[in-house]
């Protein structure tokens, strides 16, 4: 779609930039509204009675009658759906129903685990996967090459949460030197304090970030070894400047381009693997909300939670297109 | 060389084959013979160490590790069978579509794959958990409806190459109908492609559902399944900790070799591809 727009000849770059952002904004806005319109058909359409299925088979018509009342069932599904929407953007998206607290405030709490622990995931996935890739691609075809894709292929086969258990096995149970699950909290009134905190996350950041670097440094391996093929890398190191200099200063930075993609979707991908994690390590993040919002058949919670984890996938994908767009204009975009 | 030549000497598809035919002998296994019943609870015996009669011991309720690992493999293939079928069956037919008709169809082919990627596997599964329950249907539907935009995606890149080349021209010179050309010369030239994606997928399958069973949204007890066999030893991890270990190995062994035989037939049907690895 890009290249056909960047193509024409009578569209300069800017504006064709610009039209390739509006037309992947408007993409974006109604990828969101159709994931709307799905999560609310298949969590408040599809189940037929709503207040039925929360309630459970045993529930008396009143107490049914009550709940369907109480969450507005009475009204036509379009006007519910209005409503609905008009909640989540004004951040009131109702009342959880089985803790009857206002959901934000549930999600805002849970927010303080499941975001610095993703984030601390990503900054490890791309530590240790720029080190691996890099090292493998400067070791091109010997042994350290070998092992380090060898250690990929192996990394890519491990469940996540069975890392996290065998960590915990290790460094929790057998070698005290963390904690083998819960959350401190983030300050001393809660108990923990900065510190406390990051200590709970390590483990779990560590179990997810090693599978995903484990995928991710196939991508900077292969991207190095491209970059290292171009003749601007020859003329470099004909210049006189060391290898070193060459691979951190040319070629990593070119290598980059595609890498950040790569980064960008796993990290859409990480939304998910926190949520596994979280569970693994019994932090009170969205990961275990979610799943308590299950048990509880508190379906208000469980639309809000779909929706945000939903928009989150879809907001990092636009963000990663349009980087992506900005960084390098010649991309060929017709294999999307 | 014939292709059964090339395959032997390639070890990652051998080393790939052996580990996914180990797999499936498990299962197949399973119904005819287990050391154990692998679901009978016999309390007196709960944890006991491996020995000859229980080879890897047995967990919290007696029951025999290597007979439920057996039948755990199982659900693993079940379910990486039946939503990589879902996958193939409704993503091929979206993407050859996508494909034969280009234009709206094609573009609207490709949004709803992007739309795909918002809901991974586990957001399905608990969008359907919360309301249907959890149960192996659950996990089987999400990780199919995963699956599809994924094929839909590569089957129309893959047959969009195949559209421009000479010989459906000449196929289309000849009055052939879009139909026709898609089923006589389309999916021929990218089932390669596509066998290679449905090994990946399995073993993509298999990480799906170990996960969801483990967070109590796939198989249910007391049907056997690696990932609920592993949060049941996570709760004994003080007492016997080897429980949390075998699940996890099989997991890995199965995923390995199926991954391994991926790239094994990519490089053996697909040489263009691998040598752009």
């Amino acid at each position: 779609m890009f290249s056909a727009i960047i193509g024409r000849p009578h569209l300069p770059r800017g504006p064709a930039i610009a039209l390739f952002l509006l037309r992947r904004f408007a993409t974006f806005v109604l990828t969101l509204a159709v994931a709307s319109v799905v999560v609310f058909a298949v969590l408040d359409v599809l189940p037929g009675n709503v207040a039925q299925v929360m309630l459970g088979e045993s529930a008396t018509p009143q107490a049914v009658a009550a709940l369907e009342k109480k969450l507005g069932l009475d009204r036509p599904t379009p006007e519910r759906y209005a409503a609905w929407i008009q909640g989540l953007f004004t951040l009131q998206p109702g009342n959880s129903h089985a803790y009857d607290t206002p959901i934000t405030e549930l999600v805002a709490e849970r927010l303080v685990v499941t975001v610095p622990l993703a984030l601390l995931a990503m900054a490890l996935t791309v530590v240790l996967a720029l080190a691996a890739g890099l090292y493998a691609a400067s070791h091109h075809n010997r042994a350290g090459d070998l092992g380090v894709m060898a250690a990929s292929q192996l990394g890519i086969a491990i469940p996540s949460f069975w890392f996290g258990i065998l960590l915990v096995m290790l460094f929790a149970v057998k070698l005290p030197w963390f904690p083998s699950g819960g959350f401190p909290g983030w300050t001393e009134d809660e108990g923990g304090g900065l510190w406390d905190g990051l200590q709970a996350l390590v483990l779990p950041a560590v179990a997810l970030a090693v599978v995903q670097a484990a995928i991710l440094a196939r991508f900077v391996r292969s991207a190095v070894l491209e970059v290292l093929r171009e003749d601007f890398v020859r003329t470099a190191r004909a210049k006189g400047l060391s290898r070193r200099a060459v691979l951190w200063g040319h070629v990593l930075r070119n290598a980059m381009v595609p890498v950040v993609t790569v980064i960008g979707l796993q990290f859409a991908g990480l939304v998910t693997g926190t949520v596994v994690i979280e569970n693994v390590f019994s932090l009170p993040g969205l990961g275990r909300l979610i799943f308590q919002a299950i048990s509880n058949r508190d379906l208000p919670l469980v639309q809000a939670m779909v929706m945000l984890l939903a928009a989150t996938v879809i907001v990092i994908n636009f963000v990663v297109d349009v980087l992506y767009a900005l960084i390098d204009p010649r991309l060929k975009m017709a294999e999307r | 060389m014939s292709f059964w030549t090339r395959a032997l000497r390639h070890k990652s598809f051998v080393a790939g084959g052996v580990l996914v035919a180990l797999l499936v002998a498990m299962a197949l296994l399973s119904f005819v013979w287990t050391p154990h019943p692998a679901t009978e609870i016999d309390v007196p015996n709960k944890l006991q160490p491996p020995s000859m009669k229980h080879w890897l011991g047995t967990d919290s309720l007696g029951r025999d590790i290597v007979s439920q690992l057996i039948v755990g493999a199982r659900a693993s293939i079940a379910v990486g069978l039946i939503a990589v079928g879902i996958g193939i069956v409704a993503g091929v037919a979206l993407g050859l579509l996508a494909a034969a008709r280009r234009g709206w169809v094609e573009e609207a082919v490709m949004r709803l794959a992007d739309f795909g990627l918002a809901f991974p596997a586990l957001l399905t599964a608990i969008m359907l958990a919360a309301i249907y329950g959890p149960g192996l249907l659950t996990s089987i539907v999400a990780i199919g409806i995963f699956n599809i935009p994924e094929f839909a995606r590569i089957t129309r890149a893959s047959a969009n190459s195949v559209w421009s080349r000479e010989f459906v021209l000449a196929a289309r010179a000849c009055g052939k109908g879009a139909l026709r050309i898609t089923m006589e010369h389309v999916l021929p030239n990218i089932a390669s492609v596509l066998v290679v994606q449905a090994t990946i997928r399995f073993a993509i399958a298999i990480l799906a559902e170990a996960g969801l069973s483990y967070l109590g949204l796939g198989t249910q007890p007391p049907t056997p399944s690696w990932g609920r066999m592993l949060g049941e030893g996570q709760s004994m991890m003080y007492q016997a900790p080897m429980l949390a270990v075998w699940p996890g190995l099989a997991i890995v062994l199965s995923v390995l070799g199926l991954n391994l035989m991926g790239d094994g037939l990519r490089d053996l049907l697909d040489p263009k591809l691998a040598r752009q690895r």
